[in-house]
C-alpha cells in the first residue's frame, strides 16, 4: 500500500479573452499535488508552455473563481471540482 | 426578488407593473435601465457582445440580490441582464428595486448595479466602425463605487 496522494478530476473553464488566447473553453485534467493555493495555480499555468504562458502572462489581470465562487489569490484550492479563468468583469 | 439572463429584451413597464402587482406597501420604485452607447470615445459603435459564465451568472446575480436584501429594506427586487450580441440603442441591463420609502429604493438600486458591474461574471467585446474589435476593460472607478459601499457599512 502507498500513501499516494489522487487529486480528482477538475473542469478547467477559459473565459472571454483567456478562451480566444488558450484556444480552448474548458480541459479536464487532474491538478499537479503540489498546488495548493490559486496563486500557485496562476504560477502553474504560465508554466505550462503554449498556449497557456502567454495567456496567463499578466497574472494579475486574470480572476479565478472556484466552484463557481469568486476566489482570491492565497484561497486553497481544496476540493474544487470546476475552477474558472477570466478577465475583471465588465458587464452592467 | 429574481434575476433572469438571456438574449431577450425586456419591456420596463411591464416587469415593473408585474413585479409591484399585490404588493400596497410598496410606496417607491427605482428603476435603472444600461443601454449600449453609439460610441467609443470619438469611434462609431459597431456591435456590443455580452458573454457571460452559465451556471455561476445566475448565483452570482441572486448573491448580489440576497446582499442587497440584507442591507436595505427591500419590497421586491428584480435583475435582468442581456447576453450576445447587441447594437446602439439596445438595452443590456434591468434593475428594479422597490421599497416602502425611496432612501431604500434608490439605495438598493444604485447598490445592486455597483456590485453587479465589479462581480456579476460578464465581459463585453466591442466592434468599431473602423474594424477594431476588443475586450472592454474594468474600470477602477466601478470598482471604487462597489468598495464604497463596505466603508459606509
Amino acid at each position: 500500500m502507498t500513501a499516494e496522494v489522487t487529486r480528482p478530476v477538475v473542469l478547467l473553464r477559459y473565459l472571454a479573452w483567456l478562451r480566444e488566447k488558450t484556444g480552448i473553453g474548458e480541459e479536464r485534467l487532474v491538478l499537479p499535488v503540489e498546488i495548493t493555493t490559486v496563486a500557485e495555480l496562476l504560477s502553474w499555468q504560465v508554466s505550462r508552455g503554449h498556449p497557456f504562458d502567454q495567456a496567463f502572462q499578466k497574472s494579475e489581470a486574470i480572476r479565478v473563481a472556484l466552484d463557481r465562487v469568486h476566489a482570491k489569490p492565497g484561497s486553497p484550492i481544496g476540493g474544487a471540482r470546476e475552477i474558472a479563468f477570466f478577465p475583471p468583469v465588465t458587464g452592467g | 426578488m429574481s434575476v433572469r439572463v438571456g438574449p431577450s429584451d425586456f419591456d420596463v413597464s411591464s416587469e415593473m407593473v408585474q413585479l409591484t402587482a399585490g404588493d400596497t406597501g410598496i410606496g417607491g420604485v427605482a428603476i435603472f435601465v444600461g443601454k449600449v452607447r453609439d460610441r467609443v470615445g470619438e469611434e462609431p459603435l459597431l456591435t456590443m457582445t455580452l458573454e457571460h459564465y452559465p451556471g455561476m451568472t445566475e448565483t452570482e446575480l441572486e448573491r448580489i440580490e440576497a446582499e442587497a436584501r440584507d442591507r436595505f429594506k427591500l419590497s421586491a427586487s428584480l435583475i435582468i441582464h442581456r447576453v450576445g450580441e447587441l447594437k446602439p440603442g439596445d438595452n443590456i441591463v434591468l434593475v428594479i428595486a422597490c421599497a416602502a420609502h425611496r432612501g431604500d429604493a434608490f439605495a438598493a438600486a444604485e447598490f445592486l448595479m455597483d456590485y453587479l458591474k465589479t462581480r456579476a461574471p460578464f465581459w463585453k467585446k466591442e466592434v468599431l466602425a473602423n474594424g477594431v474589435a476588443r475586450w472592454v476593460e474594468a474600470r477602477e472607478s466601478d470598482e471604487a463605487a462597489a468598495s464604497a459601499w463596505q466603508k459606509a457599512r
